[in-house]
């Protein structure tokens, strides 16, 4: 074979680093362009209500009014109960799969619970309406109002669908992607780390708290940040048990609504210029409420980070 | 001059393959055990075997006993845990915690274990650190991060941290052999210094590391003790043609 000449090589790597960063540059068009047709399509419901649009608490189609708060507040809410449901649970599941299960079923574990994320929203909806709301109504609310009604959160008529509904959804939802990249991070702690600990008379739980865990904390913090992106845009799913009504209530058995469930469900009957726009500009919210997270998230990643970058000085 | 600790036929695999061979070896009290061999000899296999550390990779097992102070680690109701505190380990890399801080790192066994009655862990750190030659050189900075240090001084970070819990035994596998030659000199120093109040075991494959520091030299060829003794024996008359042939550079 002809060896190509010199020159043809440096031209193909100029070819191969023009088209990736096309690629790149793609990626970055895309975000502006969302962005301006977002802020280009809310300008008619700006216009109406300025900022008032965010800390607004009725949304009214029928009169013409629309604050996004208790979508904002719904989208939160529901959230942060996915996220005080699945933390734990994945965190479990991550270092039972990592740690201490038996090398013959961490394979297929793992696989399963990969499996879990592969399912379409639309059927874990169907499932949350023909087992999850039967269940949250007749046994979890009068459960929690009985134990801990003395609360605001577990007040009000059990519905079954609801804020908890849509939380307990959205738990079961993240648990895999969080509990997946969580076990990838377990597993990447290095062994020196855990026989330092193990050396020093520790026992496996001592060893897995005291050294595993800190070490990965980081990268346990990313993959909770990818579960609460998902949460946060997840919109088949909590439309189909949150009960689609968007109120500010303490209580997590009251209907709600959020962000994403509101635009799919009322687009398709959003007849006036208003209306449309109102439901766009809800959008950019739900655009800046995700950026604004992955900021902060960002942040919060890169200040954990910091202390295990002082390894390069080995 | 007394064993404080003896390994008895003891063997050792990796699944099927065998990597310690009925090794019989005593480790006497206050003196410095040096085992010396070729890569891949079992030496330091060998010496996790004597805190228990071999188990804990999957798919291995032992066979024999190794008997602390006449009491057999490997008896059914021995519990490893406490075994490992008695017999403390340092590691070839040095393996500090990257998200403690330097005096966190050597108070972290006495946050499993408990003080020592009537003593503080200021105290403690401070003893260890001390103990290590390193107590001067850190003690505006016990705040910083311990993977703040350079190389040496994560290593003898690591040292303090294993004497802090005060075991009676310290295994060092090969602690030298990530560390430049300064950092190396001032670890063999003290090593020699621990011997007073420790039982030292070391791994290493450096001979001349070996003659300097220790009082005993075991000589391991696949798997197998070729030959133990003091080792100004082992260096100038060994018995075994084979030890002769590794310490002449022969092979190696």
């Amino acid at each position: 074979m002809q060896k190509p000449s010199h020159q043809s090589r440096q031209w193909g790597d100029a070819v191969f680093r023009g088209l990736t960063l096309l690629a790149a540059l793609v990626m970055v068009g895309l975000i502006l362009v969302i962005a301006l047709q977002l802020i280009k399509g809310s300008q008619p419901a700006f216009a109406r209500f300025g900022l008032g649009f965010i800390t607004g608490s009725r949304w009214d189609p029928v009169h013409g009014d629309f604050g996004s708060l208790p979508l904002v507040y719904g989208t939160v809410v529901s959230s942060l109960i996915a996220l005080i449901i699945a933390v734990p649970l994945s965190l479990g599941i991550a270092i039972y799969l990592a740690e201490l299960a038996p090398q013959r079923v961490r394979a297929p574990l793992s696989f399963l619970v990969e499996l879990l994320a592969a399912i379409p929203s639309v059927v874990y909806g169907l499932w949350g309406i023909f087992v999850l709301v039967p269940w949250i109504r007749t046994s979890l609310e009068p459960f929690l109002h009985r134990f801990l009604g003395w609360l605001p959160f577990f007040q009000g008529t059990f519905y079954g669908f609801g804020m908890l509904a849509a939380g307990i959804i959205l738990a079961i939802m993240i648990t895999p992607t969080i509990s997946a990249v969580s076990r990838e991070v377990l597993l990447a702690v290095p062994v020196s780390q855990r026989e330092a600990m193990l050396a020093l008379g520790a026992t496996r739980w001592e060893t897995i708290k005291m050294a595993v865990l800190p070490y990965g904390r980081s990268g346990i913090l990313g993959a909770v940040i990818l579960g609460l992106g998902r949460a946060i845009g997840e919109t088949m799913a909590v439309t189909m048990v949150i009960g689609n009504r968007p109120q500010v209530s303490p209580s997590v058995f009251e209907l709600a609504q959020t962000i994403a469930s509101i635009i799919a469900n009322e687009f398709s009957e959003a007849f006036d210029d208003l209306h449309l726009s109102a439901l766009v500009m809800a959008g950019l919210v739900l655009f800046i409420v995700t950026l604004l997270l992955n900021i902060i998230a960002r942040l919060l990643v890169w200040r954990v980070a910091r202390a295990p970058e002082g390894m390069s000085r080995e | 001059m007394d064993t404080r600790l003896m390994a008895e036929d003891f063997s050792a695999w990796y699944g099927q393959n065998q990597v310690v061979k009925n090794v019989t070896l005593p480790v006497f009290a206050n003196q410095i055990t040096a085992i010396i061999g070729p890569s891949g000899c079992g030496k330091s296999t060998f010496i996790r075997c004597l805190n228990r550390m071999h188990e804990v990779i999957p798919g291995t097992r032992t066979r024999g006993r190794v008997l602390l102070d006449g009491e057999n680690i490997y008896a059914n109701r021995v519990d490893p845990v406490e075994i490992r505190r008695r017999v403390g380990m340092v590691f070839q890399k040095p393996n500090p915690f990257p998200t403690m801080s330097i005096f966190d790192n050597v108070a972290a066994g006495l946050r499993l274990h408990g003080l020592p009655p009537g003593t503080t862990a200021e105290e403690v750190v401070k003893r260890c650190l001390k103990m290590v030659g390193l107590w001067n050189e850190v003690k505006d900075r016990l705040r910083d991060s311990g993977v703040s240090l350079s190389g040496g001084q994560q290593q003898r970070l690591c040292i303090a941290r294993a004497l802090a819990v005060e075991p009676e035994i310290l295994l060092m596998d090969e602690p030298c052999s990530a560390l430049d030659p300064v950092s190396t000199m001032k670890i063999e120093e003290l090593i020699k210094e621990l011997k007073e109040r420790y039982t030292i075991v070391i791994v290493t494959h450096s001979m001349h590391q070996a003659a300097r520091v220790a009082d005993y030299t075991a000589f391991f060829l696949n798997g197998q003790l070729i030959e133990f003794g003091p080792t100004s024996a082992i260096f100038t008359n060994p018995r075994d043609q084979r030890t002769e042939d590794y310490i002449t550079g022969r092979f190696g």
